[in-house]
């Protein structure tokens, strides 16, 4: 029974993984840059969510969407002030941008919520699931969390798959150049992809918070770099293989923490990580690049 | 232009070349690019100091032939024999220290590094001292680079770019720099030099001149030269044996007059597109 | 090349010599008692992310590959620099040849993790390389954080579980205690050590840059499939740039760590490899004198904005961010031109090569 509660836990945890990487992984296929700032806007979404429930007393539902709605805003202004200047420049150029951005996250949020950790309310209502007569129990968040990822999953195949801007976002991540002569806004359709995937970021940031209810300016760096982790394991630029990625990460975390040390899961994870980019240098389902000669 | 002579594959090399192993021989070599067949039943043989080339239509292979004998790709059949030795199993820098150097129909130079250095890393294997060396400035660090130094400047005074050594290989012009791939080439000493294209981009004074200094490389070094050009002029003129490739395959084989004369060729390529 | 100098030994002669004047000017501040306390302490850690910058623009700039772990590897010098400091106490008296031994045990352990992470890694490329060195940063955090060390009159001790396990003999010591780190780390390091290891990680990064060796793996940044076709093995000098910056890097933490009387995992995390990174991107990929300028200012202004105090990160992160669009951004560059119209076309270029791209 114990093993069905962590594969539970995993799977929840992965799930939020598994969000925060589908933002990383849709702003790596079109832009094609690490967006380090990305587990920051989680921790912004978090802290307003937080601040529309404790401060403002406002529903949960709202509180979500308030978030999602700053951290739209948030994403299209940093992506239009401080990467879209940078979109010739070195990618190695853009990567200390966004660690710059990320720094400015977190002291912002320093200077306006104080170092203080914040005690996170779950903004889930739903009772927790007792199975084979209270043995296994599935938190409500738990259960939130899945749901959300399979929806938002299904959402997102559909929305890349079957919308002009979802075809639009494809072409640009296929070849830029392209795309333009075709009449694709790049520019237009570069903020959307931003948008899209800092309003995951909150819908992330308020799951990871409900389960684990410590907010702190911080709380998005490592779910950040994990969730990274994932998109890369997973083949990053992938959408399905960030969520394969980052459910399997979770399931990986509360496994290695489970059975083999409570202080060693995260070097576990990462030991995964390196063997699995051994055995396919592309990530699970990740496409192999060919350089033409 | 010497005699040629059919051999029992079909080929033909200079009469001179005759009595030597020839630098290159290629049997049934062909390869697949998943499930299709880029380049199929390609058979030829180099003799040790002629000037061959390879022509055809664009997307006919040739630079796909390239790649086959420099190991870029593995081919998915066949043999190659350079000094009638087999190759499978090699690598690139394998097959290069056996003796095959190449340049590129889209230039790669080292852009950011000097000309001289760019000659430098050519020589990488034939002036050698330790690593450990290099960070000790040793005696043998000193000699190795002032014998590196001067190799450098004499092999860029074929093309006369002995003044250019200290420019950054990427600020040079666009003939400047397909003669620097060159030298680069040539500095590995091989006994076979494969050129992509080598006058792609000139003006017909620089192509008359690249003319010369390929044959003269020749004469020189005693080296086989194998090129893929689409610039008639150059092709018929250096050229003794040339080898038309259309859709991977090996359409003709023969010299200049032949070539001209045969009319495979002529519907396929020169009837098309006639250049020269 | 006898007689002539070459420019790039000539910049190599001017970086020993700018690194040998200043230390001699902090000297005679020093004894003029014109440093202040807070930067007095930070000489030692000036010098150590000098030789991190340095080292790591060899694996970033000159070799074009982008490492995202390199505090990984200060940790790993860092943490067996200190074991091997503690444990020669009684065999080697003179505190400068036992600060020397910690610094070649700390290089030497750090070039073998290089080594064990370069072998597997090296032949992934760009982005993933990045993500791999970013792992194996975080995997040595996480181990050190579970390695209790320990010596006695018997040997060293090492365990996993906590310093009582460790079965110390009577007189025995904790040299790691876990997730409280390396404690009781004896006070070796001198500015002086320092200013000695700078010359000495500039020495091995010019002159491997000015060698064959060097040239190689220049030739790998620059065209990888050019480098193959005149016969360099892509492996070989990858793996050389890659233990040396290593090594390098674990020298540096030797020397770090014995400035301290405490040393924890975290002064080695993923935010210490971007502080290096970034110093090494400010200063210019491959530009050697950018690197120690970059490490020495960026080290001294959070504490020169000290007046700033809750506002000094952001400051830092917006400087970051502005410096970065106004070295990349061709209108903000024009704009600088402008107002700086002696400086040279070109030279404004911080990073002109662009790393870990995919052709």
């Amino acid at each position: 029974m114990a093993f069905l509660s962590y594969l539970a836990n995993g799977i929840s945890l992965g799930s939020v993984y598994a969000i925060i990487a589908l933002g990383y992984t849709m702003v790596y296929g079109i832009a094609k840059m690490l967006n380090f700032a990305h587990g920051d806007v989680i921790m912004v979404g978090a802290y307003i969510a937080f601040c529309a429930t404790s401060y403002l007393g406002l529903p949960s539902i709202v509180a979500i969407l308030l978030a999602m709605a700053v951290c739209t805003i948030l994403g299209i202004t940093i992506e239009g002030l401080a990467y879209k200047p940078l979109r010739a420049a070195p990618s190695l150029a853009v990567l200390i941008t966004a660690i710059g951005v990320s720094y400015f996250l977190q002291n912002a949020a320093l200077l306006i919520w104080g170092s203080a950790p914040k005690s996170f309310p779950s903004l889930v209502g739903i009772p927790p699931l007792k199975l084979f007569e209270g043995q296994l129990i599935i938190t409500g968040e738990a259960i939130v969390t899945v749901i959300a990822c399979i929806v938002i999953m299904i959402g997102l195949t559909l929305f890349t798959g079957k919308t002009r801007m979802g075809k639009a976002m494809r072409a640009v991540s296929e070849d830029k150049g392209a795309a333009q002569l075709m009449g694709i806004n790049v520019n237009h359709t570069i903020s959307v992809t931003f948008a899209i995937g800092s309003a995951l970021a909150a819908i992330a940031g308020v799951l990871l918070c409900s389960a684990y209810p410590v907010l702190l300016p911080t709380t998005g760096s490592m779910p950040g770099i994990k969730a990274f982790t994932a998109a890369v394991f997973g083949g990053i630029g992938s959408i399905p293989g960030a969520m394969v990625g980052g459910i399997l990460l979770g399931i990986i975390e509360i496994f290695g923490k489970a059975y083999i040390s409570t202080q060693l899961a995260d070097a576990i994870v990462f030991s995964v990580l390196i063997i699995v980019l051994l055995v396919k240098p592309t990530g699970l389902l990740g496409k192999a690049i060919n350089e033409k000669v | 232009m010497s005699k040629m002579v059919p051999l029992p594959t079909n080929s033909i090399i200079p009469e001179r070349d005759l009595d030597k192993i020839p630098v290159l021989e290629t049997r049934h070599l062909g390869i697949d690019f998943g499930g299709l067949t880029a380049v199929d039943e390609f058979n030829l043989t180099i003799g040790r100091t002629e000037i061959a080339g390879l022509i055809g239509p664009n997307g006919a292979g040739k630079t796909t032939v390239f790649n086959l004998l420099t190991k870029v790709y593995q081919p998915t059949r066949g043999t190659i024999l350079l000094d009638g030795k087999e190759t499978s199993g090699m690598s690139t820098v394998q097959v290069n220290q056996a003796g095959i150097a190449r340049t590129f129909q889209n230039i790669r130079l080292f852009s950011s590094l000097t000309v001289e250095e760019n000659v430098k890393i050519g020589l990488h294997n034939q002036v050698k001292y330790r690593t450990v060396s290099g960070l000790l400035r040793l005696p043998s660090y000193w000699n190795q680079e002032k014998i590196a130094h001067e190799r450098a400047l004499e092999l860029l005074s074929i093309f006369n770019m002995e003044d250019l050594a200290g420019h950054r290989a990427g600020s040079l012009p666009y003939g400047a720099q397909r003669r620097l791939e060159i030298v680069r080439a040539l500095a590995t000493n091989p006994s076979l030099l494969l050129l992509d294209e080598p006058a792609a981009g000139m003006n017909p004074s620089e192509t008359a001149e690249l003319m010369e200094n390929i044959t003269k490389i020749r004469d020189t070094f005693q080296i086989a030269i194998m090129l893929i050009e689409h610039d008639m002029n150059l092709v018929m003129g250096i050229c003794e044996g040339i080898c038309v490739l259309n859709y991977g395959r090996i359409i003709a084989k023969g010299t200049a007059d032949e070539i001209k004369r045969n009319p495979v060729v002529i519907e396929a390529y020169l009837g098309k597109k006639k250049e020269g | 090349m006898s007689g002539k100098l070459s420019r790039a030994s000539l910049n190599g002669f001017l970086n020993y010599g700018l690194v040998a004047a200043v230390f001699l000017i902090v000297q005679a501040m020093r004894a003029g008692g014109h440093v202040s306390n807070s930067l007095n302490g930070q000489l030692v850690p000036i010098c150590a992310y000098i030789c991190m910058a340095v080292s790591l623009n060899l694996t970033v700039g000159v070799l074009g590959e982008l490492s995202l772990g390199h505090a990984g590897f200060m940790g790993v010098g860092a943490f067996s620099g200190v074991v091997a400091a503690v444990s020669l106490t009684n065999v080697v008296p003179s505190a400068g040849l036992r600060l020397l031994a910690a610094i070649l045990v700390g290089g030497i352990l750090a070039g073998i993790a290089g080594f064990l992470v370069g072998v597997p890694v090296l032949r992934l490329r760009g982005d993933y390389l990045a993500i791999v060195t970013l792992a194996f940063g975080e995997i040595i955090k996480n181990i050190v954080n579970c390695l209790y060390v320990g010596v006695d009159s018997s040997g060293l001790h090492i365990g996993m579980t906590n310093s009582n396990a460790l079965g110390l003999a009577e007189g025995g010591k904790v040299i790691m205690n876990g997730p409280m780190g390396a404690t009781g780390v004896p006070k070796l390091s001198t500015f002086f050590a320092g200013f000695l290891l700078v010359l000495f990680t500039l020495a091995v990064v010019q002159n491997l840059v000015q060698s064959r060796a060097g040239r190689a793996i220049m030739a790998i940044r620059d065209n990888r499939i050019a480098a193959e076709s005149v016969g360099i093995s892509i492996t070989r000098y990858k793996l050389t740039a890659f233990i040396t910056s290593a090594i390098l890097a674990g020298m540096a933490g030797a020397l770090f760590a014995m400035n301290y009387s405490t040393v924890v995992a975290k002064k080695f995390d993923f935010n210490t490899s971007i502080l290096v990174l970034v110093f090494v991107v400010l200063g210019g990929m491959g530009n050697i004198r950018g690197s120690i300028i970059a490490a020495t200012v960026l080290t001294i202004l959070p504490e020169l904005l000290r007046a700033f105090s809750d506002y000094r990160m952001l400051v830092y992160a917006i400087v970051l961010i502005l410096v970065m669009l106004t070295t990349n951004n061709p209108q903000f560059r024009g704009l600088v031109a402008r107002l700086l119209p002696h400086r040279r076309e070109g030279d404004s270029d911080g990073s002109g090569k662009e790393v870990g791209s995919h052709e």
